[in-house]
């Protein structure tokens, strides 16, 4: 059985307009699905819809099962947030509470969910921040005083916390340097494996979704336009939206080539 | 040199240097790349080069001269350099019609015509006349940013400073912005300052490129040999770290 099943999800605008039309695909506990699509292609809605977290101007049809839960129209998801699906988004500050030190906000997850206390709380938020190859000391620091980098870092360790059999991650590296974003990417990939999650990671970006998976569903105007493995998307690609999208990332891709070979050859 | 760097240093108070030892030029018709990640400085160093701020020590030179600091003489480095920004949301004012933004810097800087004028710089930016009668948020990011460039070479400037001109665009239309930048470096010899952390915007459109890591230069040159076989270390991780697509 599916992990998640999305079938013909819709989400809608007040006024009736489809931002989301028919959208359908799942994916299997420990498999990997990128979602890829440019601004207005209602991949960010998706990811919200999934989650039952749409605002509430915006109203959701189809079908979007987590783990067997019917996620349209539920009243409670707690159940299924955090431990079965959580979320990383791109803006690291908005998922930590400038407050609070990292510490705390990582003990949060654990607290509520494993219902750890004392010297095996604090054991367990040394042990995620590890994991995430962030410092001991940055328990201690509130988020205005680490790196771009480390506060997504902090976000992934409360992410985890509560060992979710799918992890969401949406556009999780685009605001970041690209050195730090190669760090990140490496180190989802590598929790992601080592925990056998899920993930449903969304971008706009080809190279970047073909570092964590192989396997892709491209969205343009709230539809699916084609999906399957990354390579063949690439080399044959489906539909004339897809098209452009390949041949644009292409030439991006070519031109570091190029200056490569200029450079070789000089 | 059309415009020039010379041991710029900048710190902002007392707090510490934002730059150090900057130094670099750019001959008039090039096309030159300020390259790094966050705190590199880059965005500090544009502000230096439009006169925005004064370099702590060191200093900037337009035409081989120090920028100018009276109305008349800054007036005529306002014709002759011009900007682009990132985020064609924020650089447009939304209570204005196109025409009116456009006209912006024939305005302050007294010329005559406006409306010819503004024809041109939008149908040189592939935009349609009708353009000019509409609001920014009739369009989308593109063209936003098309109306921006419109903006910008409407005084037929000599230089283009821009600061990520293309980082918010989706990749479509980032490589038609590309395309267009390189023609209009073509059509008219502009002299572009681009400011970027995206190194293949950077490859498709600089012919020179500066790669600056905590304030400072570390590796400088044509971008065919700063990007193609960087020799500082911190150059090589930074395009190591490029995601790639799958052959």
């Amino acid at each position: 059985m599916s992990l998640l099943s999305v079938s013909e999800l819709s989400v809608w605008t007040a006024d009736g307009r489809a931002l989301v039309n028919g959208l359908s695909f799942s994916l299997p506990p420990g498999r990997r699905l990128g979602l890829i699509g440019e601004s207005g292609s209602g991949k960010s809605l998706t990811t919200l819809a999934v989650t039952g977290l749409l605002p509430p101007a915006l109203r959701a049809s189809g079908s979007v099962l987590l783990d067997g839960t019917q996620v349209i129209g539920a009243r409670n998801l707690d159940g299924v947030r955090g431990r079965v699906a959580a979320v990383v988004f791109q803006e690291p500050s908005t998922a930590l509470d400038p407050l609070m030190r990292i510490g705390r906000q990582v003990a949060e997850p654990l607290r509520r969910h494993q219902g750890l206390r004392g010297a095996a709380l604090r054991a367990a938020v040394a042990a995620s921040l590890d994991e995430v190859a962030l410092p001991a000391r940055v328990a201690q620091a509130y988020p205005h005083e680490i790196s771009g980098g480390q506060r997504q870092r902090a976000a992934i360790a409360m992410a985890l916390a509560c060992r979710p059999a799918l992890l969401i991650a949406d556009e999780p590296t685009t605001a970041l340097d690209v050195t730090v974003q190669a760090d990140v990417l490496a180190l989802l990939d590598r929790l992601v494996a080592a925990h056998d999650m899920a993930l449903l990671f969304v971008s706009h970006d080809l190279a970047v979704v073909g570092q964590v998976t192989d396997e892709v569903v491209v969205l343009s105007a709230g539809r699916a336009v084609s999906s399957g493995p990354l390579h063949e998307v690439l080399a044959d690609p489906a539909d004339d939206y897809t098209r452009s999208l390949v041949a644009s990332a292409r030439r991006l891709d070519a031109a570091l080539d190029l200056s490569r070979d200029v450079g070789g050859a000089a | 040199m059309i415009i020039e760097a010379r041991n710029v240093g900048f710190r902002y108070g007392d707090g510490n240097p934002v730059l150090t030892d900057v130094s670099f030029g750019v001959t008039p018709g090039r096309s030159v790349a300020l390259v790094g990640e966050s705190a590199a400085g880059k965005t500090t160093l544009l502000r230096l080069l439009l006169g925005l701020r004064r370099p702590t020590s060191g200093a900037v030179l337009f035409s081989g001269r120090p920028l100018p600091t009276g109305h008349r003489a800054a007036r005529e480095f306002r014709r002759q350099v011009q900007t682009v920004f990132q985020d064609p949301y924020s650089s447009l004012d939304p209570r204005q019609k196109v025409a009116r933004i456009v006209a912006e810097p024939l305005r302050a800087l007294g010329f005559p015509d406006h409306a010819p004028r503004v024809a041109q710089a939008l149908s040189a930016v592939g935009l349609p006349t009708d353009t000019a009668d509409r609001y920014p948020h009739e369009f989308s990011g593109g063209q936003r940013q098309r109306i921006a460039i419109a903006r910008a070479i409407a005084v037929e400037p000599t230089v283009l400073l821009a600061d990520e001109p293309v980082s918010a665009l989706d990749v479509t239309t980032k490589v038609r912005i590309i395309d267009l930048l390189a023609e209009l470096r073509a059509t008219r010899g502009l002299t572009l300052v681009m400011v970027s952390h995206d190194l293949a915007a950077v490859a498709s459109l600089c012919d020179d490129t500066v790669v600056l890591e905590r304030g400072r230069v570390v590796e400088e040159g044509p971008t065919s040999e700063v990007l193609g076989s960087p020799r500082n270390p911190y150059t090589q991780r930074l395009i190591a770290s490029i995601p790639r697509l799958p052959r």
